[in-house]
C-alpha cells in the first residue's frame, strides 16, 4: 500500500504517519489531534475495537450509568468549556439511548460529536443483533450524521464532524461506525482534507447591513437588545457589553442567554418571555426597535406572535440565515458571527441618553420586581436560590432540571458570566440537570457546580450521582422538592380546574438515596436552616445532595399563558400584594 | 403559489433521506421531487415542486441550503424556465377508437411506445398543464395506468418559448 505525504502541522499528535493503522486507531488518533482529552461513553459489542484502543489512550474517560447521561454530560461539558463534547455508545440500544441527549443539544445548538458502533457492514439491514438504523433515527435530532463505509474515509469524516459541530450554528453530529470499519486497516491519511462542498459558514456580517442597523439604533428612542444563547456560543459577551454601554441599550436575555450580560447592571432587564420579568416584557412590547442577537424568537419568548413587539422595527443578528424571518418578520437582518458583527456595530453606534425610556423602565422595575413571600414558615424555592446566589457570590455554574425549578433558578440566581447557566432550554429535557452538572464539573474542575433540580426531574437520571461519586466530582444537587411535577401542577391549577391529574408520584427519601450512592445526603425542611445547610453543602468536598422540602404549591410568577401577548401577564397582582 | 426549487446535492448515500426528512420534520409539503445525475458525477440535482406562500417557500429554500450535503439551492419562481414532466399512460383503445386516439396523441406530440390488443401506451412530455390536459382528454376512452415523473426544470436564456 502507498502512503501519502503529510504536512508536519497535521501530524502533531499522531504517531508514525506512514504506518498502517486500524480504524479504531485512526479514530483515537484523530480525536486526539482534534484536541479531545475527555470522552463520555458506554461500551458494548460493536464498539469493543474502539474501546480497546481507548484502554491506554491519554484520554479522560467518564462512564455514565445510562447513555442519555453520557450525552447530556458531553453536551454540558461543551457548554461549560466552549469545546466540542464527545460521546461514544454502542449500536442499537446504546445509540437509541442517545436520542434525547442529541435532541437536547440540537435544540440548544451545542457542539457534540457522537460516535456510535454499528453492526458489521454486511449485516446492515438484516435486523442483526443490536442493529438500529442509527443515522435514520438520529437524523432529525442532529445537525448532520453519516455512516462510515470505508476505513479510508474515516479520518476525514471525523474531522468533518468536529468542523460541522463547532462552526456556524453549532450542533450535534453523529458518526456511525460499523465494527468492521474499526477493525479494518489502511495506510494512514490523517491529513485528509475536508470535503464539504455544501457547507458554508458566513462569519463576517454584511457591512452595509451593519451600517443600516447602526443607523436604526442611533435613531431609536426606545430600543431593546434581546439576547440569546448565540452570544454565549459566539463568545461575544464583551462585544455585547460594549455595544449596550456605548449606545445605552437596555438588555433582556432568553433563558439560554443568561450569563451573557451582567444582571447587576442597571440596564439589564433580566429574562423575558413566559416567565420573564414584567419590566422585560413591557419593554419589548413598547420598544420601537428590537435588536435580536443570537436568539430565535421561540414561542416561549414571543408569546402570541401577532402582537409581539407591535411597534418595533426588528434587527436580527444571527449566524443561521434560516433563523431570519422564520417566526417574526425581520426588517434588518445581519447574518454572521455575533462577535464580529457586534464589534463592527459598536464602532458605528453613538451614545444616546434615552432618559425618558430609561425612566419608564425604572418605573416598571420599581413597580414589578420579582418577589416572593419572605415571611413564609415553609421553605420557599426562591429563597433557596437567593441564598445559593448570595453564598456563591453569583459565581457558581448552575445546571437545572426542567419545570418550576428551572424558572426559579433563571429568575432568582443573578448571572453575570457566560457559560454560567447550563439548562435545557429548547427541548426542556427533564433529567438534564444532574448529568449536566457532572459534565460541567469535568470541564471546570475548580468551579462550584450546582444542579438546581426538581424532584421529578432528578428522578429521571439520579443514577448518575454514582458517576459523580466514582469520579470524585464535588457537584452539589439542590432538589427543590415540592412532591409534584410542579410546572404541570401549576398549569393544571390555572387551566384545568385544579385537577391534578397524574402530576405527582411517590418520591424516595433523597438524602438516603444519595448516601446509598456514596454521596452526602441532607434534608432541609425549615427556612431558618437554609443558610447553614447551604454553607455546609458548599464546604463539602464530596458530591452532595440537599433535599429542600419546599412549599408544595408555589407558583412561578409572572406568567404569560400560552397564546397570550407578552404584556398580558398573570400573577402581577399576586406579586404586588407581597410587598 | 407553486415554486420549482432546484437543489444541487452531493451524490452520496443518505442525501435523499436527509432532504426528505427535513421536509417532513418541518411540515413542508412536496408536490413532486425528482432526483437525477448531472454532468458532474459528484453531484445530483433534485428538482422539488412546493406549494406555499412566499414566507414558507423562503424557509424551505433556507432550510434546504442548511442541509449539509446540499451544495446550491435555486428557486425558479418568477424566472423564465423550461419545466417539463414526463408521463407514461396506458389508454384503453379498442380498434374502432384507435384512429381518434392516435390523432389525439399527435395533437399532444405524444409517442406510442407499446401496443396491445386492448391498450396502447403513450409517452408524453411537456409542461405539467399539458400532461394534465392530455390525461383529461384520454379519460373518455378509459385510462388503465399512469406513471409520471414530476417536474424537472432549467432556467432559459431566451425570454419566451421558441
Ligand atoms: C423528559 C420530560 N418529560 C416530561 C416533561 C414535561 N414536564 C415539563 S415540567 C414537568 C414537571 C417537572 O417536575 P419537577 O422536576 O419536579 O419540577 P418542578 O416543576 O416541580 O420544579 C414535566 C412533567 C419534560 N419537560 N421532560
Ligand atoms: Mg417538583
Amino acid at each position: 500500500m502507498m502512503s501519502k505525504p503529510h504536512s508536519s502541522a497535521d501530524s502533531a499528535a499522531s504517531t508514525d504517519q506512514s504506518s498502517i493503522k486500524t480504524g479504531a486507531q485512526i479514530i483515537v488518533d484523530t480525536l486526539i489531534e482534534q484536541g479531545v482529552d475527555t470522552i463520555f461513553g458506554y461500551p458494548g459489542g460493536v464498539v469493543l475495537p474502539l474501546f480497546d484502543r481507548l484502554y491506554d489512550a491519554p484520554i479522560n474517560f467518564i462512564i455514565p450509568r445510562h447513555e442519555q447521561g453520557a450525552c447530556h454530560m458531553a453536551d454540558a461539558y461543551a457548554r461549560a468549556s466552549g469545546k466540542v463534547g464527545v460521546v461514544v455508545a454502542t449500536s442499537g440500544p446504546g445509540a437509541c439511548n442517545l436520542v434525547t441527549g442529541l435532541a437536547t443539544a440540537n435544540m440548544d445548538s451545542v457542539p457534540v460529536v457522537a460516535l456510535t458502533g454499528q453492526v458489521r457492514t454486511e449485516l446492515i439491514g438484516n435486523d442483526a443483533f443490536q442493529e438500529a438504523d442509527t443515522t435514520g433515527v438520529t437524523r432529525p435530532v442532529t445537525k448532520y450524521n453519516c455512516i462510515v463505509k470505508d476505513v479510508k474515509e474515516l479520518a476525514r469524516l471525523i474531522k468533518e464532524a468536529f468542523y460541522i459541530a463547532s462552526t456556524g450554528r453549532p450542533g450535534p453530529v453523529l458518526i456511525d461506525l460499523p465494527v468492521d470499519i474499526q477493525v479494518n486497516k489502511t495506510s494512514t491519511d490523517v491529513s485528509a482534507k475536508l470535503e464539504l462542498p455544501g457547507y458554508r459558514v458566513r462569519t463576517k456580517g454584511h457591512a452595509k447591513q451593519i451600517s443600516i442597523a447602526a443607523e436604526a439604533i442611533n435613531k431609536s428612542k426606545q430600543p431593546v437588545l434581546y439576547v440569546g444563547g448565540g452570544v454565549i456560543s459566539a463568545n461575544a459577551s464583551e462585544e455585547l457589553r460594549a455595544l449596550a454601554q456605548k449606545a445605552n441599550l437596555p438588555v433582556t436575555t432568553t433563558l439560554l442567554g443568561l450569563g451573557s450580560y451582567d444582571q447587576s447592571r442597571p440596564e439589564s432587564l433580566d429574562m423575558l418571555g413566559m416567565h420573564g420579568t414584567a419590566y422585560a416584557n413591557y419593554a419589548v412590547q413598547e420598544c420601537d426597535l428590537l435588536i435580536a442577537v443570537g436568539a430565535r424568537f421561540d414561542d416561549r419568548v414571543t408569546g402570541k406572535l401577532e402582537t409581539f413587539a407591535p411597534n418595533a422595527k426588528i434587527i436580527h443578528i444571527d449566524i443561521d440565515p434560516a433563523s431570519i424571518s422564520k417566526n417574526v418578520h425581520v426588517d434588518i437582518p445581519v447574518v454572521g458571527d455575533a462577535k464580529l458583527i457586534l464589534a463592527e456595530l459598536v464602532k458605528e453606534v453613538k451614545p444616546h441618553p434615552r432618559k425618558r425610556w430609561f425612566s419608564k423602565i425604572a418605573e416598571w422595575k420599581e413597580k414589578f420586581p420579582l418577589r416572593y413571600d419572605k415571611d413564609s414558615s415553609t421553605v420557599k424555592p426562591q429563597y433557596v436560590i437567593e441564598e445559593l446566589c448570595r453564598q456563591t457570590k453569583g459565581r457558581a455554574i448552575i445546571t437545572t432540571g426542567v419545570g418550576q425549578n428551572q424558572m426559579w433558578a433563571a429568575q432568582f440566581y443573578r448571572f453575570s458570566i457566560p457559560r454560567q447557566l447550563i439548562s435545557s432550554g429548547g427541548l426542556g429535557t427533564m433529567g438534564y440537570g444532574l448529568p449536566a452538572a457532572v459534565g460541567a464539573q469535568v470541564a471546570r474542575p475548580d468551579a462550584t457546580v450546582i444542579d438546581i433540580d426538581g424532584d421529578h426531574s432528578f428522578n429521571m437520571t439520579m443514577t448518575e450521582l454514582r458517576t459523580a461519586v466514582e469520579h470524585k466530582l464535588p457537584i452539589k444537587v439542590c432538589i427543590l422538592n415540592n412532591g409534584y411535577m410542579g410546572m404541570v401542577r401549576q398549569w393544571q391549577e390555572l387551566f384545568y380546574n385544579k385537577r391534578y391529574s397524574k402530576s405527582y408520584l411517590s418520591n424516595p427519601d433523597y438524602a438516603t438515596v444519595a448516601r446509598a450512592l456514596g454521596a452526602v445526603g441532607e434534608t432541609c425542611e425549615r427556612p431558618a436552616d437554609v443558610p447553614k445547610v447551604i454553607k455546609a453543602m458548599l464546604a463539602e468536598k464530596r458530591p452532595c445532595v440537599v433535599d429542600f422540602r419546599i412549599e408544595r404549591e408555589e407558583n412561578v410568577w409572572p406568567m404569560v399563558a400560552a397564546g397570550k401577548s407578552l404584556n398580558e401577564m398573570d400573577g402581577l397582582d399576586i406579586l404586588e400584594r407581597l410587598i | 403559489m407553486k415554486h420549482i426549487i432546484s437543489a444541487l446535492v452531493e451524490n452520496k448515500p443518505g442525501v435523499l433521506a436527509q432532504v426528505a426528512g427535513m421536509f417532513a420534520a418541518r411540515a413542508f409539503n412536496i408536490d413532486s421531487l425528482v432526483v437525477g445525475r448531472t454532468e458532474d458525477p459528484k453531484l445530483s440535482r433534485m428538482t422539488i415542486v412546493v406549494v406555499g406562500d412566499d414566507r414558507v417557500v423562503e424557509q424551505v429554500r433556507k432550510q434546504l441550503a442548511k442541509v449539509v450535503p446540499v451544495v446550491k439551492v435555486q428557486d425558479f419562481a418568477g424566472e423564465p424556465v423550461v419545466a417539463r414532466d414526463l408521463m407514461l399512460i396506458s389508454i384503453s383503445a379498442p380498434p374502432e377508437k384507435r384512429p381518434e386516439i392516435l390523432s389525439l396523441i399527435e395533437m399532444f406530440k405524444g409517442k406510442v411506445v407499446d401496443i396491445g390488443p386492448k391498450f396502447i401506451m403513450v409517452e408524453v412530455s411537456g409542461p405539467e398543464a399539458k400532461i394534465e390536459a392530455f390525461i383529461n382528454a384520454c379519460k373518455p376512452y378509459g385510462i388503465k395506468n399512469v406513471a409520471r415523473t414530476g417536474t424537472i426544470a432549467m432556467p432559459r436564456q431566451a425570454k419566451t418559448e421558441p
